[in-house]
């Protein structure tokens, strides 16, 4: 963290997007977060990302549960939407808010232990479900806030601060999620934005659950020798795979991509997320492929990066799934929100 | 491009912007400071140190800083510099004392520096404390050149001139007031003298050879002899109507000083229009201010006479075109206009005069018949002999005469060491962490949103009931306060170790004004086009860092807009980025190593 907040001062020639707004117009708050954090820089590139595709602020929804991941959406678009939920339970509330309003960007922060402790139940349901949501997992590996014990996502072999080995197997969010069926899944790490804001964009553009679990280095607890989520060792050991472009619908696909290189996904309002695979024997749109690949690499020790797997879940999504209106609640009249009590009678009467 | 020589004592200096800007070099960041805390007698002594004449400045600098200032490119203007140095000017306690000593035991050696106007005091200033014995010979009865000659009293007043000028006259030098030099000669060959400085000035105004000038010759008046007659009070009133003929600074001196001579109607009249003008902006205000109308695109034809008295003159009206970088690149006559005149003041321009040099003392003129000055030396063609001021290199300012001294002192004491003149004193640069705490530092690094502050001015009601009343009263203590907190402290550095640097993003997601890239290395002008923000001021530098350990891309920081918050630092978890205050050594006589 700083002691002064950051200047209000901007760079006089800062590039504006197709609202008018700068970068600086999608910050938030000073982060409290420790100096070189991870998260910090994740945040950096969600207000990159946002600005990018011209989201207007008040059209975000930030939702989290507890954690050092999770105070973080106080640190973006301080214009948006939050909701600071119980720990391990920010689905529900996502879940619940994007019933009730199905017009807004959806974006929520987790943690290792926020997503795969406390919450794992809440976090394998919202991707059943296939709610429509960007959810981003701030992985570090550690219990930050409470002085960097092991997370559920330490790796076999990897040292504490104080020399203790993890002997406990970790669980991997990103093939849990494939096998849970989730349509978008990404890695991808806090130190290498030319990969995450795209990854960003795509997810809070993709048409249902997308998940993206960025290695995000605990500076004070998780940065040191013998640690595989340090600065280092991920900088070493991180292979990107599939590069994600996001093309918005305005804009033509102007890049040439050698041939079978590159394939594209359409999605729903037009817009396309082009993959590149940077590795031949991959094919990222293939659910059980892609989860065999990342699986075999895993055991390799190799952190696989990029868009790893993506295809369109558009049908199953939790709107189209339950057949609900197409206005959010708040834009329906009275009378179809509340029946009226001789419409609740006859519900009544089929259940007697 | 390769990594940044940060170790080139002009890396930061150049950064900070006002301090490079300074001919003399001073440390306005650090006595701005000063003020801040205060300190104000310390504040005067680290411009004294450079500019010798902080008072006088602290009123009447041109302030080539304020123009560079990196606030101006923040946002639209910069710091009150200036004003600021008048501020601990005014506030100072005693400081003769915390000057160095001048010994009583000389060294032999006897320096001349002819006129006492601010090149040869700082010459001597600078040779006093040496041990040297100066004379400063000087044709007035009172000393200060120019500066008393041609700055009217109502902007610097005569006590701020007699003090500073005081404070260089007590360390011991040798005053002889009303002593003119008529022959170099004479003054070489049976003065005495070890060197001989020229601070002579350029006391020769131009002169506007039109019909109707040598019968008009009772009302046309040379601006700066007219100046001249003014503060030694030959001169004590004006017509009703009064023309002044050329737009630079000194033209607003004299329009200023015709309204407080009686002059009803002042209009200055000018060949080009406002974007040509010579004057500084704030000169051009402040004689607005006064309701002295500026006419552009006037050229004197004629003075117009009546019974013999001056009754006007005949101006053309002149039309240009512009191409499209403003250059003129056409220019027509479009009519004649007459304007009305009881007095008219020549302010076109002032030369160089040396009727008192014989041509045969080895001292080489050009071809438009002034010395030749090595400008780095200030020496001339005759070894000794040294020239500094408008005398070198015809009108500047207060502050360029100031560092010519310190130059030509330098040089000086090198002849008298026998020592070749061209081996200057070297350069050098020193850094100094800032840091107090995880996140302190011992400056103020928040931004300050405050705009810049206006002077308070004397009333127009009251200022022109006596020639000498100062008009701009100085920033208010509540003022004076705001203002410093303006400066940007861009002589703290941001000082960069690649080695230590583990890409974390910290620093880069937190500059406020976008000026770090982490990016792969590449040739400075491609480099430009692909920072984060756009780096379009070729004119500041770009950092670029030894390759980085993980990815060997390289840091780069534009240093255009940085506005020194060190946020970059407090963010670093490993202190790779650290904010240290530079020195900048730039020597002086008393530098010299014996």
């Amino acid at each position: 963290m700083t002691f002064i907040p950051k200047p209000k001062i901007s760079h006089p020639s800062l590039p504006r997007n197709e609202l008018g707004l700068t970068r600086r117009e999608y910050e938030g708050a000073l982060s409290t977060l420790c100096a070189g954090c991870g998260h910090d820089s994740i945040t950096a590139g969600i207000i990159e990302a946002c600005w990018g595709i011209s989201i207007r602020p008040e059209n975000l929804v930030k939702l989290s549960g507890i954690g050092c991941s999770s105070k973080t959406t106080a640190y973006f678009v301080s214009g948006g939407h939050g909701f600071n939920s119980v720990h391990g339970r920010m689905p529900s509330i996502a879940m619940g808010a994007n019933a009730a309003n199905r017009e807004l960007y959806y974006i929520g922060i987790s943690g290792d232990g926020d997503s795969l402790s406390i919450g794992l139940g809440q976090f394998c349901h919202a991707i059943r479900r296939n709610v429509n949501m960007l959810y981003i997992i701030e992985n570090n590996g550690v219990y930050g806030l409470t002085k960097g014990q092991f997370s559920a996502s330490a790796d076999i072999g990897t040292k504490a601060k104080k020399g203790e080995v993890n002997q406990q197997p970790p669980i991997d969010p990103v093939l849990l999620a494939m096998n849970l069926g989730a349509g978008f899944v990404a890695r991808s790490f806090s130190g290498d934005k030319a990969q995450l804001v795209p990854l960003i964009q795509a997810g809070l553009k993709y048409p249902g659950f997308a998940l993206i679990d960025v290695l995000s280095p605990c500076v004070t607890f998780n940065d040191h020798e013998g640690s595989t989520k340090s600065y280092a060792f991920t900088r070493e050991n991180y292979e990107p795979v599939v590069e994600a472009d996001f093309v918005p619908k305005q804009r033509e696909i102007t890049t040439e991509y050698p041939e079978g290189e590159a394939t594209s996904v359409l999605l729903h309002d037009g817009s396309r997320v082009v993959l590149r695979k940077l590795a031949a024997d991959y094919d990222p749109t293939d659910a059980h492929a892609s989860y065999d690949y990342v699986q075999q690499h895993i055991a390799q020790g190799e952190y696989l990066t990029g868009l790893l797997h993506c295809r369109p879940t558009t049908a199953t999504e939790f709107h189209a799934l339950n057949r609900t209106p197409d206005q959010p609640l708040n834009q329906l009249p009275f009378s179809a929100l509340n029946p009226g009590a001789r419409q609740l009678e006859k519900l009544m009467a089929r259940y007697r | 491009m390769t990594s940044t020589d940060t170790s080139h004592p002009d890396y930061f200096h150049k950064v900070v912007d006002c301090q490079w800007a300074c001919p003399a070099h001073t440390d306005v960041p650090e006595y701005i400071r000063l003020i801040a805390q205060g300190q104000f007698t310390e504040a005067y002594l680290v411009n004294r140190h450079s500019n010798v004449f902080p008072g006088i400045l602290g009123r009447v600098c041109d302030r080539p800083c304020e123009p560079a200032c990196r606030r101006g490119r923040v946002e639209e203007k910069p710091v009150a510099i200036c004003r600021l140095k008048r501020v601990a000017a005014d506030h100072k306690d005693e400081y003769r004392d915390r000057l160095p000593p001048v010994p009583t035991q000389k060294n032999g050696k006897k320096i001349a520096c002819i006129g006492a106007g601010c090149a040869s005091l700082t010459v001597a200033n600078d040779l006093m404390p040496l041990g040297y014995e100066v004379t400063i010979f000087e044709q007035f009865a009172t000393a200060g050149g120019l500066m008393r000659t041609n700055i009217p009293s109502f902007r610097l007043p005569a006590a701020v001139l007699d003090e500073e000028i005081g404070t260089i006259v007590d360390m011991g030098v040798d005053l002889r007031l009303g002593q003119r030099i008529d022959s170099l000669r004479a003054l070489l060959e049976e003065g005495g003298f070890d060197a001989v400085f020229v601070g002579s000035g350029a006391p020769k105004g131009k002169e506007l050879n039109i019909p109707g000038r040598s019968e008009a010759a009772a009302n046309v008046h040379i601006g700066i002899a007219w100046l001249e007659s003014i503060a030694f009070e030959h001169v004590q009133s004006v017509g009703k109507n009064v023309l002044i003929i050329g737009v630079g600074n000194t033209a607003m001196d004299c329009c200023r000083s015709a309204l407080r001579l009686g002059a009803q109607s002042v209009k200055v009249m000018a060949r080009k229009p406002r974007q040509f003008f010579k004057a500084s902006e704030w000169e051009l205000e402040d004689a607005e201010a006064e309701s002295v109308e500026i006419v552009i695109n006037r050229s004197p034809k004629s003075f117009v006479l009546e019974g013999g008295r001056l009754k006007g003159m005949m101006f053309e009206v002149l039309e240009y075109d512009l191409d499209a970088r403003g250059r003129i690149v056409a220019e027509r006559m479009t009519g004649e206009e007459f304007y009305p005149a009881d007095d008219v003041i020549l302010a076109i321009g002032q030369e160089n005069a040396f009727p008192w040099i014989e041509r045969d003392l080895g001292i080489e003129f050009d071809k438009w018949d002034v010395p030749k000055v090595d400008p780095a030396t200030f020496e001339s063609t005759r070894p000794g002999v040294f020239f500094g001021g408008d005398a070198a290199f015809g009108p500047k300012n207060i502050i360029w005469s100031v560092e010519h001294g310190h130059q030509a002192a330098i040089s000086i004491h090198l002849r008298c060491l026998d020592k070749p003149v061209t081996e200057r004193p070297p350069r050098g640069m020193n850094l100094q962490s800032r840091k107090m705490g995880m996140h302190e530092w011992s400056y103020a690094n928040d931004y300050s949103m405050t705009e810049r502050k206006l002077v308070p001015h004397v009333s127009l009601k009251e200022r022109f009931k006596k020639i000498n009343i100062e008009v701009e009263l100085g920033f208010t203590a509540e003022q004076a306060a705001e203002e410093v907190q303006r400066c940007l402290n861009c002589d703290v550095q941001t000082v960069f170790e690649a080695k230590l640097c583990i890409e974390c993003d910290a620093c880069i997601d937190i500059c406020p004004v976008d000026c770090l890239t982490m990016t792969p290395a590449g040739p400075e002008e491609e480099l430009r086009t692909r920072l984060k923000a756009p780096a379009n001021n070729v004119t500041q530098a770009l950092y670029v860092s030894a390759p980085l350990k993980f990815t060997e891309r390289v840091m780069v920081k534009d240093e255009d807009v940085c506005v020194h918050c060190g946020l970059c630092a407090e963010r670093c978890p490993t202190a790779a980025w650290d904010m240290q205050k530079s020195w900048v050594k730039w020597p002086h006589a008393a530098d010299q190593t014996v």
